[in-house]
């Protein structure tokens, strides 16, 4: 079971996100759990400085962007 | 939903760009011809009339304004891609007042930021002991020097007016970053702010992205911005034209004039609720400049746009008490300010 947390103080790019590692799970077939982290202290403490941060099992895998559904998916099944 | 982004994505760029590129050059040709026939063949208006000077104005504009929003913006968001927060932090960090206040300044203009990361970004510069006047820099120039006003006022204008622009909003953000620095602000951030200990996760630097990568985000962002825009900039267009066609030029020269001293600060004033329409009030700047409002004050009218934001400033309110704010806001609006009465007693 993967963790996926997505990163943003609950902007609209933050909710695009969050949509498309939606996609990216149901396309890459892994079982998931997607959490939203809206606490600036915590995602400071993942180091991002541009939201949306995109985080697979505690490793930060895309900064201040919007990966494609097929880039998650790919990170998720590495 | 999923297919067709999955399906694009397999046109090679190399075949993809070129035609975007040849596309875009035919547009942007046809486009004066287009209206004009439009407006005067087509529709049959007199040209010289008040009417049809408004719809010419209006066919030509709105073509124009999205063709260099969606143009340009693709490729300075594309460019922008390789400034990221983290280098500017990395290049800031323990250098003197003056270089890191003038270097914050300057990334302003190149690095991505959205006001969603405003906090991030001002926790992060804390964090890693940047003075506060030199993120107060960067705060300043990074929505007035924006891209979507340099693009729109050098397609319209010309690079003349882009680059003062540029330089007098760069001027505005490193005095006020010189002044703020030098008043005891840091009691006025929010204690909590102080606390946050940054992790040293993977940043933007460390997560290479392709180009194909980034010019497809480029493309992505730039879309999202036309679309949220693109009421406002009809809109505006629409009452660019309506002044071009139909509001007197000895109107717009007595009340914005040069000899009314309280044409900039009224000016301001109307801007400062504007925000977020940016790329709906330059048509309208167009139109007013073209009328003979002096430089000063059209200047002071769009850096009042585009740099008060007080939705910014109720996001910045999670990480500085309200008398920071006051202050910030404070300097930027006396350097908008500045720079109206300095361009209008220049007489450019």
């Amino acid at each position: 079971m993967k963790i996926i947390e997505v990163l943003g103080p609950g902007c609209n790019n933050c909710k695009r996100l969050e949509t498309v590692a939606r996609e990216a799970v149901a396309m890459a077939g892994v079982e998931a759990e997607i959490r939203k982290v809206t606490d600036y202290g915590e995602i400071l403490a993942h180091g991002v400085m541009s939201t949306p941060g995109l985080v697979i099992d505690g490793k930060v895998v895309s900064v201040g962007r919007i990966p494609s559904a097929g880039d998650i998916a790919a990170w998720l099944t590495e | 939903m999923t297919a067709l982004p999955m399906r694009r994505a397999h046109v090679p760029f190399r075949v993809v760009a070129p035609v975007v590129v040849v596309g875009w050059l035919a547009a942007w040709f046809v486009n004066l011809p287009l209206a004009n026939w439009a407006a005067y063949d087509l529709l049959g208006l007199e040209q010289g009339s008040h009417v049809g000077d408004a719809v010419a104005f209006f066919l030509l504009d709105v073509p124009k304004v999205l063709l260099l929003l969606l143009g340009i913006m693709t490729v300075v968001s594309f460019l922008r891609s390789y400034f990221p927060p983290e280098r500017m932090r990395a290049a800031l960090a323990g250098r003197g007042t003056l270089p890191a206040t003038v270097g914050a300044a300057a990334f302003g203009v190149v690095t991505p930021f959205c006001s969603c990361s405003a906090v991030p970004l001002f926790i992060g510069f804390v964090e890693a002991g940047i003075p506060l006047g030199v993120t107060f820099a960067f705060l300043i120039s990074s929505p007035m020097v924006n891209e979507v006003a340099l693009v729109l006022l050098w397609g319209l204008f010309g690079p003349g007016i882009a680059l003062l622009y540029m330089a007098a909003g760069l001027a505005v953000a490193i005095v006020g970053g010189l002044v703020l620095g030098r008043l005891p602000l840091e009691k006025w951030i929010e204690p909590w702010v102080l606390a946050v200990r940054a992790g040293g996760g993977a940043t933007s630097l460390d997560l290479r992205l392709s180009v194909e990568q980034r010019l497809r985000d480029a493309w992505t962002s730039t879309k999202d911005l036309v679309r949220r825009v693109l009421v406002y900039v009809i809109i505006g267009i629409g009452i660019g034209a309506f002044i071009h066609g139909f509001v007197p030029t000895e109107l717009v020269a007595q009340i914005g004039g040069r000899d009314n001293p309280f044409a900039v600060p009224i000016v301001v004033a109307i801007a400062i609720p504007l925000y977020s329409n940016a790329a709906g009030t330059i048509p309208i700047v167009e139109a007013l400049l073209g009328k003979g409002m002096p430089l000063g004050t059209t200047l002071a009218f769009m850096m009042a746009i585009v740099a008060i934001s007080l939705p910014e400033f109720v996001i910045l309110r999670r990480v500085m008490k309200l008398r920071l704010i006051t202050v910030f806001a404070t300097v930027v609006v006396a350097g908008i300010l500045a720079v109206g009465f300095l361009f209008n007693a220049l007489g450019l």
